[in-house]
């Protein structure tokens, strides 16, 4: 449950989680075995298919809620059950410890309910003296330490067996075996009294049918079943986000939530209940059943166009599974009560700004969970919306507003950039920096900086443009603020490529930073200012394509870009035509250009590749760059190629601790290979892996892609 | 239809369910009171008293089979008695410490996940697939579908009224512990599924 207080003890907290031994191995076993029994259980399945069906559902369910809502409670009641809806967790807490009383119950079992965690209803029944139990092995666990779930699945995930083992002693009075196996035994014996004698059972709800009234609950150890069973009253909780319109929609999920969460095609149990059900020891012999429908603030995020998403969600946890922050942090600090990237959306609205203006900056953008999420949640882009939420509400920290008020003036901000050249001499040392001046000082030693290059891009183009009299197609080139003004070679090698193939190529010189780091920063206008700016710059130049070299930039000019502008009139059309021609330098080479072997002289030299994020996840190019390092040289693969460098524009500078681990694991697999020459698609990552490699001393040569091809062209 | 059988099997067992093939509902009797004959005894999960030696087991071997046809019951019943195990079709709520068997005859059968459906509106067999070291149930062949939707009208139908209806995937099982699987959590320690040619 992350409590800090400030970013300060937020990134103490998470030191503190970067040194727990445990965890770090555990967490990297889990993201890469998890990863491979995923693939494995998504093998014979239309997974693109299924998520947008399972969006859809759920869509047209968080439209028709209070239809849904009218329909079940119908057929619930027609089944004997009571159902209400608690605006709040207070209400809902209150209506449940309410039903105990008139109940007259004193012991209550429950089985696993994240809705129930979301409103602290154990800590309420127990202030009101009831007594509670968690029936579920995790959640057990994690009571009996008054913890709170590092995962939604996996709520005991932080935890070894040997601590597991400890607490069980403790609790049964002898010292016990340390085997998982053994110590689920342990559970199953202590519980199974408190689930003859419980008076009460509280579970959640996965699924709400209103066409029949149901509830469906998954779990693989069985305890929701005895939970429902047992005793004389049961009280499901959920969200009413978790009604669907028919069973079949439930069906639907159901083939994308177990193999998400765990990859398992199916859990052990899913438990349909439908009604008052027959129970020997119930008035009449019958069950006294409850539903609570919680609002808790989810009516009102319906109706915000952009946030309703979140209600595609199926509690998977998934997005923390492939999370390379979780990973390094565990749930703890990766969310308040829910985890992952969605519990970061989530806190924010159920457990207020608070809590979430620390975690909201923990996510560095590399889109993996928003590649796997089982509602296709852009979880990410809502991540970056929630910080300009949150800066239009608490006003905007000074270094945000002073960036976003610079990049406005695209003159400014070039030439500040030209004046960073001479303000950086004194510190200058070869092509790296050894110290940044001002807040990029602090911590940012595990990687070195480059330099600002002598000669921008900008001002080197007019040299090195080709002359083509009658071209095959026309390229306009979008530079981003890294290679035209740090690294302006690796624009140059591009030309080269290209010059070979009779392309006419331009350099719009109106065009500024993408806009990309200040929106990570949570400023909107200035993300949409620049993107106007970077429209209007390319909209007289007669192109075909727009290449850039920046992965990042690609997607955010592709994608982002649209979005940002919608609801601009004067720049709907033109920012179409805009992002319709953006084309990431790879693909371009590879399937425009249609470079092959001819070429190059392959050379003999092994080269690694990082796959960046925005390039593979965002913009699902895959294949083209393997083969045109294959082209060029010897293509040597390594481990977790896709996996993020940590780098993440400001992420790096706000949480250096975890974008230095994440450089250091992604170089340590990239050595595993033996290569010594390293190439991406990403200015940004290059930055990062560069400077990482400096400080290493790993004698790793690490270009863009286009220096490759350029050096060992034909 | 031999090939969803075939399919069945391969995907139910992949769950670690056991599934054996049967030619009539005589031979699920014998399957069953041989099995429990010979089991393990079935542990006491509530101490019998505060302070009983622990682990403690049940003294007879019993199994539940509470929606079974009169004569079906008679049947299984007979099986049973030559093997001394006891049969039973209610009480359940005495015997929450344990039973070594809850024996059923399913509803429905899925191929794409190996699942079997029961349908468990009655107390007694819900509690006897809940607290039974072995769950044995018997599917017929006839009613296995590819998958849930393909079997959405016969849910349907088996949730038409006050219904408590039962996916079950392979026996009970959790990774709660470091992620080690392990089988037999709150529920059956086994499952077997035993295919009805009809
Ligand atoms: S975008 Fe990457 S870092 Fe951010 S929450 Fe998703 S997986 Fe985690
Ligand atoms: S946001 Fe998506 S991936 Fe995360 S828990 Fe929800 S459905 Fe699963």
């Amino acid at each position: 449950m992350h409590n800090a207080e400030n970013l300060k003890e937020y990134r103490e907290d998470m030191q503190e989680a970067l040194d727990n031994e445990f965890l770090r191995k555990s967490m990297d076993a889990f993201a890469v075995g998890y990863r491979e029994n995923r693939a494995k259980a998504f093998a014979d399945i239309n997974e693109t298919e299924l998520i947008k069906k399972i969006a859809d559902c759920k869509d047209y369910a968080v439209k028709n809620n209070a239809a849904l809502l009218q329909q079940f409670t119908e057929e619930a009641e027609k089944r004997g059950v009571k159902v209400h809806l608690a605006k709040d967790a207070e209400e809902a807490n209150a209506l449940i410890a309410k039903i105990a009383k008139d109940n007259d119950v004193k012991k209550i079992i429950k089985s696993k309910s994240m809705t129930s965690e979301e409103t602290l209803l154990n800590h309420y029944l127990e202030d009101e003296k009831f007594n509670v139990i968690e029936t579920d092995l995790g959640e057990w666990i994690i009571q009996m330490r008054h913890e709170g779930p590092s995962h939604m699945v996996m709520p005991a995930i932080h935890l070894s067996r040997y601590q597991v083992q400890d607490l069980f002693s403790e609790r049964v009075g002898e010292k016990l075996d340390s085997d998982p196996v053994k110590l689920t035994k342990v559970a199953r014996r202590e519980l199974r009294r408190d689930f003859a004698d419980a008076d009460m059972g509280i579970s959640g709800a996965n699924f709400c049918v209103a066409e029949n009234g149901h509830i469906g609950i998954a779990t693989n150890e069985g305890n929701a079943r005895l939970t429902t069973t047992a005793p004389r009253v049961h009280v499901a909780i959920a969200g009413i986000d978790k009604l669907v319109p028919k069973l079949t929609d439930a069906l639907t999920a159901l083939k994308a939530l177990p193999r998400n969460a765990t990859g398992q095609a199916l859990t052990s149990y899913v438990t349909w209940i439908g009604g008052a059900n027959e129970c020997a020891i119930g008035e009449d012999n019958k069950k006294e059943m409850h539903i609570i429908f919680l609002d808790n603030g989810r009516s009102k995020i319906a109706e915000d166009e952009m946030f309703s998403q979140i209600f595609r969600c199926v509690r998977c946890g998934a997005c923390a599974n492939v999370c390379p922050v979780y990973r390094l942090v565990g749930g703890h600090q990766m969310g308040h009560i829910y985890i992952g990237a969605i519990g970061l959306i989530l806190t924010y609205f159920y457990h207020g700004e608070e809590k979430a203006k620390n975690l909201v900056h923990n996510c560095i953008n590399c889109g993996a969970c928003k590649s796997i999420c089982a509602g296709g949640i852009d979880l990410p882009g809502l991540i970056k919306e929630l910080r300009a939420r949150l800066n239009e509400d608490n006003g905007m920290p000074m270094e945000t507003n002073l960036l976003g008020k610079v990049l406005k003036n695209r003159k400014l901000f070039h030439s500040l950039l030209r004046f960073g050249k001479w303000a950086q001499t004194p510190v200058k040392k070869g092509p790296y920096l050894r110290h940044l001046p001002l807040m990029f000082m602090k911590d940012q030693g595990f990687r070195s900086f480059p330099s600002i290059a002598d000669k921008p891009f900008r001002d080197r183009f007019k040299e090195i443009k080709p002359m083509v009299h009658n071209p095959s197609h026309r390229v306009a080139l979008f530079s981003g603020c890294v290679q035209d003004f740090v690294y302006p070679e690796q624009m140059e090698a591009a030309v080269k490529v290209m010059a070979r193939h009779n392309v006419a190529i331009d350099f719009p010189m109106d065009q500024s930073c993408c806009g990309l780091p200040v929106q990570m920063m949570g400023e909107k206008q200035a993300t949409i200012d620049v993107a106007k700016q970077n429209v209007d710059a390319f909209e007289g130049t007669n192109c075909d394509y727009i290449v850039t070299l920046c992965a990042s930039c690609a997607s955010h000019l592709k994608e982002a870009y649209a979005e940002l502008l919608e609801g601009d009139r004067k720049y709907k059309e033109k920012v179409k035509r805009f992002s319709a021609k953006i084309i990431d330098f790879s693909s371009y080479a590879h399937d425009v250009l249609g470079v092959s072997t001819e070429d190059f002289n392959k050379s003999s030299e092994k080269v690694a590749y990082h796959a960046s994020c925005h390039l593979c996840r965002e913009l699902k190019v895959v294949d083209q760059p393997r083969n045109l390092i294959d082209m060029a040289g010897e293509y040597a693969p390594s481990a977790e190629e896709d996996v993020c460098c940590g780098f993440g524009g400001t992420f790096t500078v706000k949480f250096p601790e975890l974008s230095s681990t994440l450089l250091d694991k992604k170089l340590t697999n990239i050595e595993a290979t033996g290569a010594k020459r390293l190439v991406a698609d990403c200015p940004g990552c290059l930055l990062h892996l560069r400077g990482g490699s400096n400080v290493r001393e790993n004698g790793m040569k690490v270009t863009h892609i286009a220096e490759l091809l350029a050096e060992n062209l034909k | 239809m031999s090939d969803l059988k075939e399919l069945f099997r391969e995907k139910a067992e992949l769950v670690a369910a056991k599934v054996t093939d049967i030619k009539s509902m005589d031979e699920a009797f014998a399957y069953a009171a041989k099995y429990v004959a010979e089991k393990n005894p079935c542990e006491l999960l509530i101490p019998s008293s505060p302070d009983a030696p622990q682990p403690e087991f049940l003294e007879e071997k019993i199994m539940a089979a509470p929606e079974l046809s009169d004569d079906q019951y008679a049947a299984l019943a007979k099986e049973c008695e030559a093997k001394g195990v006891k049969l039973i079709k209610s009480g359940m709520r005495d015997l929450m410490a344990g039973i070594d068997a809850g024996f059923t005859i399913c509803d429905a059968g899925f191929v794409e996940t190996g699942s079997i459906v029961q349908q468990s509106n009655g107390e007694e067999l819900r509690l006897a697939t809940m607290v039974s070291e072995a769950h044995i149930a018997v599917l017929p062949v006839s009613k296995i579908f590819e998958d849930s939707i393909a079997a959405e009208k016969l849910l349907l139908e088996l949730m038409s009224g006050v219904a408590y209806t039962a996916v079950i995937t392979g026996p009970s099982r959790t990774a709660d512990i470091e992620r080690t699987l392990a089988i037999g959590a709150h529920g059956p320690l086994e499952l077997h599924i035993l295919l009805l040619e009809d």
